[in-house]
């Protein structure tokens, strides 16, 4: 169906599609909080959060994501302002799911490694294993200034550091084996210390003595999500990320950027198959192209700059959106979507009740979640222990 | 004062700890990191009526002769989102968590309680600790640590900062008025600035103010400085349980601190955390007590905190034998890293206690026993809650935390029987009475008028 005809090699072609989407503010558009069922008065409150991620679930997609960064978002004219923390959100959606992964966005720019680690590790603690973190970083003169206690840092500068960060957060769920907690009580002794490792971490700007107080969890490595916005981004996507959202407004643009990962990956010795790649995709949907052009234009009447996306923006209907996702998965540029709704309220129902019984009545999506965990669903095998390896 | 209404008592739960008191030998004992641990004992603390479910922290493993301890519970998830799990499956239960203020900073702080109060519905609550030491803060980036004065003054600046950036959103701030398109009241959300000394802060702050306005401020009590900081700054004063005489002269002093300091009696509950024990009988209490004591010091365990003492490696000693002859070597106290010593001339310590041992026939494992025993409440039910209920109204303190000694289930007994004899009389509310923390401890929710007290922190 499409005239990119180089299909990659896959070795598993019965595998799923991929499709994550994100449920930050009242959708991607900056007007979305104005429109009908947005419930914009209860942007900040649990229960609509609840409601949101249910139905993602019901559609079976892999997972949920939130923004977050320490600086209130820029004054637009209309837009919403505000947030709650992400992690804490994520830990507070995980008891009333089931299935679906919940991914936070944390900053590794201002935070504390060894709270970063802990944080996603009881995430996954308290989901039994859906836990998965996007690796944020700062480089706003705002997010410096609230905590006062170091220099702003460029994009290559503060990439270097979520490096330098993955790296040691992955130790310390590392540093404690799965099976440290021995409870023996004939020597009296609750864990085996032997299997219980300090990190040592002496990095470029910081260190990290370790172990964690958290022991490891369910996944064994929550999965690792960094967007490629840059050139940077897309070289520590490929060194560190089990999965990687792509910025692209075609298919020849995700292709280019998919053949770099992939030769990225191959350079730091990694398998193309330890990594799932999505394009981020803004979405307008409705019945019929004319009336999602239509929902379009009334966002952007209500905030009248026109809609600033940075990556592939489909306004139409939900058979195209599905057309779309096979053409791209098909010719291997990707491996799924990160849907971004324009307005959770419209765009996310249309998402789980047209767009992926589409893909399921083709084959191409799953019927249901194949295991208990987000690694599961992904089909990322849970990883071993470094310490355990080298001992 | 026969005339003075009956008081309300407060109680908080304790979820185990990661110490010598939390019993994991005990074939009931429950996972300490599963979920279903700590939705069984919020879920069973709310449907008794408790003010607040509590989670203690740790930033790094202890240490012991140079080795990860191993003879205790280690191992816990993270605090806050914990509790915003703990939420998601109550409705009233105030949720209370210890978070450092060496080791974290006032803008993220802030951020992560407005957060878990407003995802809550206003049930949050701060048990704010300071660090002592390096070796704590060999896991963080600021590494080193604070002079032991400076703690207390980086605590009351860290509060002063996120109390401040909480106060920097109205109440109402958020307009979401979808017809004019307005998101946020004009001038309802305004800068901070601070420059101090352990903190520089500027900016917009990006949360909403939380039902509360501020969540609940615990802070520990047992240190003079942890008592002057408490009366001048906290809610809630968490200290550690001894005897009836020992609570009435820390509550006397306490109130006589906080009226010192221009706030009122009341201002500020004191709420000792204690273990509690019951049977059918007084004899079978005292019984399961003496057994639990004994599941809770096995012989390692004594022979560990002897070495606090000692300095040195006594693993050659019997714990069922008498104490070792050798003195401490005074060169080597600290042998145990990561948690509060309190033994400051260990010759003496170690004299006194074998003095103690040889006039009582005491093995090390007896010693240790008698000497870790803290104040508790052991009796029948009905003598538990009187003796309860006689702290509270004798004001020897506002209530309790219970510490159970088996996760999750350990307190289910004293929950399910003595909770409807404090009912009965008066002493214990039936139902809760309001849906915030605040409302359960009777605290007034921080006036708006209060972020004038901020107004130099405000642009």
């Amino acid at each position: 169906m499409s005239q990119h005809s180089h299909p990659r090699s896959r070795s598993d072609r019965t595998r799923s599609v991929h499709l994550g989407v994100d449920l930050t503010d009242a959708g991607a558009h900056p007007a979305a909080w104005r429109t009908l069922g947005s419930q914009a008065q209860r942007l900040f409150d649990a229960q609509r959060l609840d409601a949101l991620v249910a139905t993602a679930q019901r559609g079976l997609l892999d997972l949920v994501a939130f923004d977050d960064a320490f600086s209130l978002q820029p004054v637009t004219r209309h837009g919403v302002q505000g947030r709650l923390d992400a992690a804490l959100v994520a830990s507070r959606l995980a008891p009333r799911s089931a299935g679906i992964g919940l991914v936070p966005t944390i900053d590794t720019t201002h935070t504390e490694p060894f709270h970063v680690s802990k944080a996603v590790a009881t995430i996954d603690h308290v989901s039994r294993g859906r836990a998965a973190w996007q690796v944020g970083w700062s480089t706003t003169q705002q997010a410096t200034d609230a905590f006062g206690r170091k220099a702003a840092q460029d994009e290559v500068d503060a990439i270097d550091e979520a490096g330098e960060v993955i790296d040691v957060v992955g130790r310390l769920w590392d540093s404690w084996e799965d099976d440290a907690e021995i409870r023996d009580r004939a020597t009296s002794r609750f864990v085996d210390r032997d299997k219980l490792h300090h990190v040592d971490y002496e990095g470029i700007r910081f260190a990290v003595k370790g172990p964690s107080i958290t022991p490891r969890p369910p996944q064994g490595r929550p999965p690792v999500v960094v967007t490629a916005t840059s050139d940077e981004a897309l070289a520590l996507a490929a060194r560190r990320a089990d999965v990687v959202r792509l910025r692209a407004t075609s298919l020849d643009d995700a292709l280019a950027q998919r053949a770099r990962l992939d030769d990225l990956a191959g350079d730091a010795g990694r398998s193309t198959d330890e990594v799932r790649v999505l394009v981020d995709t803004y979405v307008v949907l409705a019945d019929d192209e004319s009336s999602a052009r239509a929902r379009l234009e009334l966002l952007d009447d209500l905030e009248p700059s026109s809609w600033a996306t940075d990556s592939l923006v489909h306004v139409g209907t939900a058979g195209a959106l599905a057309e779309t996702i096979e053409t791209w998965v098909a010719a291997g540029a990707v491996d799924g979507f990160h849907v971004r709704p324009s307005s959770l309220s419209t765009d996310l129902d249309v998402l789980v009740h047209r767009v992926v019984p589409i893909l399921q009545s083709a084959g191409l999506f799953r019927t249901a979640y194949p295991g208990r965990t987000l690694r599961d669903t992904l089909g990322l095998t849970r990883p071993a222990n470094v310490f355990a390896a080298t001992a | 004062m026969t005339t003075r209404p009956r008081k309300q008592i407060h109680l908080g739960i304790h979820f185990p700890g990661v110490n010598s008191t939390t019993v994991w030998s005990d074939p009931d004992s429950g996972s300490q990191i599963d979920f279903d641990s700590f939705e069984h004992l919020a879920t069973r603390a709310e449907a008794a009526k408790l003010d607040f479910f509590f989670l203690a922290e740790g930033l790094r493993l202890r240490e012991h002769k140079g080795r990860i301890h191993d003879l205790d519970v280690v191992g816990r998830p993270d605090t806050l989102p914990v509790l915003a799990a703990i939420a998601a499956v109550t409705e009233r239960i105030g949720l209370a968590g210890t978070i450092n203020t060496t080791f974290n900073e006032p803008w993220e702080l802030a951020r992560q309680f407005a957060t878990l109060d407003l995802l809550s519905g206003g049930r949050a609550a701060w048990n704010l600790v300071t660090s002592p030491d390096a070796f704590t803060g060999e896991n963080f980036r600021r590494g080193g640590y604070l002079p032991y004065a400076e703690r207390y003054e980086r605590a009351a600046e860290v509060v002063r900062v996120a109390r401040a950036l909480w106060d920097s959103w109205d109440d109402h701030a958020v307009l979401a008025d979808t017809a004019t398109g307005r998101f946020l009241r004009d001038a309802g959300v305004r800068e901070v600035v601070h420059d101090g000394t352990h903190a520089q802060v500027r900016g917009t702050f990006t949360t909403p103010r939380g039902p509360q306005g501020h969540p609940v401020l615990f802070q520990a009590g047992d240190s003079a400085q942890g008592r002057d900081f408490a009366a001048r700054t906290a809610d809630v004063i968490f200290s550690m349980h001894s005897t009836f005489e020992a609570g009435r002269a820390f509550y006397d002093d306490v109130q006589a601190h906080l009226v010192a300091n221009g706030r009122n009696r009341g201002d500020l509950k004191i709420l000792p955390a204690t273990t509690v024990v019951i049977g059918q009988t007084p004899d079978e209490a005292h019984e399961r007590a003496e057994h639990i004591r004994r599941q809770q010091v096995s012989g390692p365990t004594a022979i560990a905190f002897l070495e606090q003492v000692w300095g040195r490696d006594l693993t050659a000693y019997d714990p069922d034998g008498p104490l070792p002859e050798v003195d401490p070597d005074v060169e080597n106290i600290s042998i145990t890293r990561g948690r509060v010593r309190h033994t400051t001339d260990p010759l003496a310590v170690a004299r006194a206690w074998r003095e103690q041992a040889e006039a009582n026939r005491w093995s090390i494992r007896d010693l240790v026993i008698r000497t870790t025993t803290r104040g508790s409440f052991v009796g029948t039910a009905q003598q538990v809650a009187d003796d309860l209920d006689r702290h509270v109204q004798e004001d020897a303190s506002d209530g309790f935390i219970l510490v159970p000694h088996l996760t999750p289930h350990g307190l289910d007994d004293v929950l399910d029987q003595v909770i409807p004899l404090l009912q009965e009389r008066g002493s214990f509310r039936s139902d809760y009475t309001g849906p915030t923390l605040r409302d359960h401890l009777g605290l007034a929710r921080p006036d708006p008028a209060s972020q004038h007290a901020a107004a130099e922190l405000t642009a």
